[in-house]
């Protein structure tokens, strides 16, 4: 329990880690997807593993939109950008995800206009400090962005601004589950919902889960205790044999959503009929693209797209990792070819998947462990 | 990106988009309401903040243990520059 002292209630933690060891039945085995690459990379920062019981299994879900992001769409948007016109703006955690022909940080390197940004209102605002360029914004993200996305795009209509896009990768949560679910090779047992994308979506649109496939469902917070919380929820459900939604995460989470930001998506986007995930192949309704009424504000509606496909290099097993069938050190290219100075795979690019949490806190002190043995 | 960031919020500004100083560990920024529509914050309401909009209205404590959340996971650097990059207009002036 590395971290346990650095918790603010280690009493609380002990005692919820106690009920838990109470409540998991030693003839069980448990597999529990967390869903949030958030919650990933603070179940590996905290060292959660190592208060739960060997019998609760944590898998980590497709809730990294870096991750999930297949190869093909970064060079799209890059091709694009190509044009010396263009002015490429997006968040810092897209720009050492490797396309065919580099990152978007080795593309500016060799000459390409590429600038990060927080927020999209700040591509808006480049574009209106750069007239005479056209700034396309690459957005990523579940529905905790794509809100901010679609408002920023109606201000852009609103302010007249017409030499901005939306390059749109924003992906939904819920179509995803249904693939992994769907999956024949993986077998739950319950989910941690996501937190700050229920902020947006609510708790409603996971009772199917509850309904339909008998697994528990508890969105929950990013706080260690909010975690064992969530997963003692989960273990008194299926103590009793029930599946319902529940909402640790009661002090962010309204259970219906935030109806503004939902209102502004429907608004601007429309679901896609089908989308490519890194990973997971194609799922149908699993993306949002913009409609026709801002048009002028989609550059896939605005220039041509290539439309390139690039399959993963064949010994990454970046998809056998994000169903969870595999651990990030059973693939063959984990801690080698690919590190996080050096990614092969989207896993290992963003802090939020589960290769890089993995190899930051798990194998980074297996290695110092291995180093500090005396001779 | 996926960083939700406390936020107090000192001023709004009315209007078109619909504006917020928020001070966010002693370091302020514009940061939009838009997507609080049904439910404005006020002066001295703390706020999560998503890629520089408001996302949903949180308690003061629970603003301070989403910051300290932050720290332990060891983003609460990279969820200052984060705030300190929105080009949204710095309000300059010492945090309150």
């Amino acid at each position: 329990m590395r971290f346990v002292d650095e918790f603010r209630d280690p009493d609380v933690i002990n005692k919820t880690a106690d009920e838990i060891r109470r409540l998991a039945d030693p003839s069980r085995h448990y597999r529990l997807m967390e869903v949030c690459g958030g919650h990933t990379h603070a179940i590996y920062r905290f060292g959660l593993k190592d208060i739960l019981p060997d019998n609760i299994e944590l898998i980590h879900g497709p809730g990294c939109p870096v991750c999930v992001l297949p190869m093909g769409r970064i060079d799209d948007g890059l091709a694009l950008a190509e044009d010396p016109n263009v002015i490429f703006a997006a968040f810092g955690d897209m720009m050492r995800v490797p396309g065919v022909h580099g990152s978007p940080l080795e593309r500016k390197a060799r000459g390409m206009d590429v600038r990060i940004v927080y927020s999209p209102s700040d591509a808006l605002k480049l574009a209106k400090t750069n007239p005479d360029k056209h700034v396309m914004f690459f957005a990523i993200g579940f529905e905790t962005t794509a809100p901010s996305s679609a408002l920023t795009i109606l201000r852009a209509k609103a302010e007249g601004i017409h030499n901005f896009s939306v390059f749109c990768n924003h992906v939904t949560i819920i179509p995803a589950i249904r693939a992994i679910l769907d999956s024949p090779d993986m077998r739950l047992d319950a989910f941690i919902g996501p937190g700050h994308v229920s902020t947006v979506i609510g708790c409603r649109p996971y009772e199917w889960i509850a309904a339909n496939e008998r697994k528990p469902i508890v969105v929950s917070g990013f706080e260690p205790l909010d975690m064992l919380q969530s997963i003692v929820m989960l273990l008194r459900q299926l103590k009793a044999g029930e599946a319902r939604v529940e909402n640790q995460y009661k002090r962010v989470v309204p259970w219906e959503g935030n109806r503004a930001a939902l209102k502004v998506m429907a608004e601007v986007f429309e679901l896609r009929p089908y989308f490519e995930w890194r990973g997971l192949g194609f799922i149908s309704q699993s993306a949002l693209r913009i409609r026709n009424n801002y048009a002028e504000w989609d550059s896939e509606q605005r220039f041509t797209v290539p439309g390139v496909r690039v399959t993963d290099p064949k010994a990454a097993q970046c998809g056998e990792v994000l169903k969870g069938v595999l651990k990030p050190a059973q693939c063959k290219l984990f801690g080698k070819e690919c590190t996080p100075e050096h990614p092969v795979g989207a896993l290992m690019v963003s802090s939020e998947g589960s290769c890089a949490a993995y190899f930051n806190y798990e194998h980074r002190k297996a290695m110092e462990t291995t180093l500090a043995w005396p001779a | 990106m996926c960083l939700a960031i406390p936020g107090r919020v000192l001023d709004v500004f009315p209007g078109m988009p619909c504006l917020a100083t928020v001070e966010v560990a002693g370091v302020r920024r514009k940061v939009d309401l838009g997507l609080l529509e049904n439910d404005m914050p006020e002066a001295g309401d703390w706020v999560l903040i998503h890629v520089g909009f408001a996302m949903s209205k949180i308690s003061e404590k629970d603003a301070l243990d989403q910051m300290q959340t932050l720290i332990m996971l060891g983003e609460g650097e990279q969820a200052i520059q984060e705030v300190q990059g929105y080009g949204l207009e710095s309000v300059e002036g010492p945090a309150q």
